[in-house]
């Protein structure tokens, strides 16, 4: 086995893993950027996978064929925020522990999505669905000699999209006045009030963007990965979204980073048997990889990662 | 003032129990189920009989365990989500002790539980350091450390313990929790004796936090960390230790598992959910001894009386998960019980 074919095996099983967390991961982005944790994004991908798997069923029943998938992503993303409506409501206008609540959206989501899965097929977990993501070439770029074969071939098109929405949350970020505001409240929301930006609308928008972004990261995952929905779809993959998100240092462009090094990390302990220089390392240290590394980034061992200063702190006008 | 403060503590926890299980009813009458009927059957499930009334109290031990991990470090100001990572160490090593160790019951079945709670204290400690070296939020590595203790539990299991069934041998009789004796008088429930080591260890919680000097330094940190380090109190050595003892508790929690219930460890394909849940009986326990020992009754309760809510009122179990998060969120939503009171008590004046 040559190193190009080692290459050619792992790097578009990279991108297909990578792309349902760079989409959560962005979700992340949008809401610790407003100064609200969101421990919840595990939840909100888990309930976007189910309203995903159960669109895209209904949707071809009624003969949407090739498009269900992409309605399934519009309608995740619209439950997602509605879904994340309920942290935003309990950690910014009722003040609750914002830890807290997104622990409590991830028990509501598990368990408000397998009642309904059993509720309404009957089964612990949807039809497996016929009309996925399919792989093709991209057009032009997969003759390029090399990184054609290895980029932009046999992969989905959907994680081309979460590349470009990543490039678009960096320009949102950073290059809007939107963007600056978002990030103002989440550094300092008081100086960010007293020049008249109100804090409380500003951070609505960032946790249901994330609710929304992953929803979509949910609904990706099924449709090009899983298939379906069961209790073990989603197992850790917001976790990992969020980890992704602070080992990119709350920045967009490194959580895209950061999130395609996870997929590699996961698409190497996949098919890591098959290749012979990774045979003998075992298969835990390379499950294992993309937490210790998060812990190794956060302890300043991988370079220095800063929260946004009002990280976890609810608003309260006046409070001095 | 004081007495104010007890009554909301006492109301809070109660209120939002009514309010989670009236939308629980709400979700099940618009889904099409019969509320009435699921919650009979859901508390006959519960405490309706000897056999469930065994099987709540077996579920209740590991809860009242990880309820006290989480509400010792909250005491401290740390928020451990680890232990669910904390449990799978232990009940890793009280296996371990199980299987590997000859000693007669006396010495064999402390020295496994001992094995647990060193387990879980030392995979605690590391969020515990992190924080107090390098400001690494304790939320993020204890989640990370989740994920670190189950993929490594498992792989110790897969390369040194394996036996047929992708599970470890059974742990020796002499490390054995199970009870005969409890069992035949709850008409044979899984009933074992882990629930005098609740007990006991809830007992201890209380004695370490509110007669001991360690306690006290333990609590003032947790209530300001300047003014505690400006007291001379030694911040960075409390947290370590608050998190240790943390996770001590939930090694134990995982020994519960190992030594009672099944006396045995599985290889995992995902989280037992038992660490989790003790977020929730911390919180709705307030953090107290005595609140995390009934908060654990109710969804241990709970979750034993789902099985009989499925079987005759047809409500798939997970209903159960959905009631217990709406507690969490209305324990959390408190600010705006307090509001309310307050208000109220001003005569109305809003």
């Amino acid at each position: 086995m040559s190193f190009m074919d080692i290459l050619a095996l792992i790097i578009p099983a990279a991108i297909v893993s990578a792309a349902p967390l760079i989409f959560t991961a962005l979700g992340g982005v949008f809401s610790e950027r407003s100064g609200v944790v969101n421990i919840g994004l595990e939840g909100l991908m888990l309930f976007g996978a189910f309203t995903g798997a159960v669109t895209i069923y209904y949707g071809e029943q009624l003969g949407l064929n090739g498009a269900a998938p992409w309605v399934s992503f519009i309608v995740a993303m619209i439950v997602g925020a509605m879904l994340a409506s309920i942290h935003a409501l309990a950690s910014i206008t009722l003040k609750a522990d914002q830890v807290v609540s997104g622990v409590a959206l991830n028990f509501l989501a598990a368990g408000l999505a397998i009642f309904l899965t059993k509720k309404i097929f009957n089964a612990g977990q949807t039809p497996v669905i016929s009309e996925r993501i399919s792989k093709s070439d991209i057009p032009f770029l997969s003759d390029i000699p090399l990184i054609g074969k290895l980029f932009f071939s046999n992969a989905y098109l959907t994680s081309y999209v979460a590349v470009g929405v990543a490039l678009i949350v960096w320009y949102v970020l950073y290059k809007t006045p939107f963007g600056l505001r978002l990030r103002s409240v989440g550094e300092h929301p008081m100086a960010a009030d007293t020049m008249g930006i109100n804090v409380t609308k500003v951070r609505y928008i960032g946790v249901l963007l994330s609710g929304a972004l992953a929803g979509l990261g949910g609904a990706v995952y099924v449709a090009s990965i899983s298939g379906n929905f069961t209790h073990s779809t989603i197992t850790g993959q917001g976790f990992m979204a969020l980890a992704a998100m602070i080992f990119g240092k709350w920045h967009p462009l490194g959580a895209l980073g950061a999130a395609l090094f996870f997929g590699l990390a996961q698409a190497i302990s996949i098919s890591g048997s098959h290749i012979p220089f990774l045979q003998d390392i075992p298969k835990v240290f390379l499950l294992i990889a993309p937490y210790v590394l998060t812990i190794l980034a956060l302890a300043g061992l991988v370079g220095r990662a800063d929260a946004p200063k009002a990280l976890g702190t609810p608003y309260e006008k006046g409070k001095r | 003032m004081q007495n104010k403060n007890n009554k909301m503590k006492l109301l809070v926890p109660l209120v939002s129990v009514f309010l989670g299980l009236l939308i629980g009813g709400i979700i099940m009458l618009v889904s099409g189920y019969k509320p009435i009927e699921a919650y009979v059957a859901l508390f006959q499930g519960m405490f309706g009989g000897p056999y469930y009334i065994g099987e709540t109290i077996r579920q209740m031990s590991p809860l009242i365990l990880s309820g006290l991990a989480v509400a010792f470090a909250f005491r401290t100001g740390l928020f451990n989500i680890g232990v669910e990572g904390q449990l799978l160490v232990g009940w890793l090593a009280a296996v371990y002790v199980g299987v590997t160790v000859d000693a007669p019951a006396i010495v064999h079945i402390p020295l496994a539980i001992l094995a647990a709670a060193l387990a879980g204290a030392l995979w605690g400690a590391v969020p515990g350091i992190l924080k107090a070296r390098f400001k690494v939020h304790e939320v993020i590595t204890t989640i990370m450390m989740n994920y670190i203790a189950l993929y490594t539990t498992n792989e110790i299991i897969r390369s040194f313990l394996l036996a047929p069934g992708e599970r470890t041998e059974n742990v020796k009789e002499s490390a054995s929790l199970a009870s005969p004796f409890l069992q035949s008088i709850t008409e044979y429930s899984t009933l074992h004796y882990g629930i005098i080591v609740a007990l006991i260890a809830a007992v201890i919680m209380w004695f370490l936090l509110w007669r001991t000097t360690m306690g006290y330094e333990l609590r003032a940190v947790g209530f300001n960390q300047h003014a505690s380090q400006y007291a001379g109190i030694n911040v960075s050595k409390n947290i370590v230790l608050s998190m240790a003892i943390s996770g001590a508790f939930a090694g134990i929690a995982g020994s519960m598992e190992g030594l009672g219930t099944y006396q045995y460890m599985t290889i995992n394909a995902a989280f037992t959910g038992v660490g989790f849940d003790g977020i929730a009986v911390a919180l709705l326990g307030a953090n107290s001894a005595i609140g995390v020992v009934l908060g654990a009754a109710l969804f241990g309760g709970l979750k034993i009386g789902a099985l009989n809510m499925q079987s005759i009122a047809g409500v798939p179990t997970e209903l159960v998960g959905v009631v217990i998060a709406l507690i969490i969120f209305f324990v959390a939503c408190s600010y705006i019980v307090h509001w309310l009171m307050n208000r109220v008590s001003k005569g109305g004046k809003i």
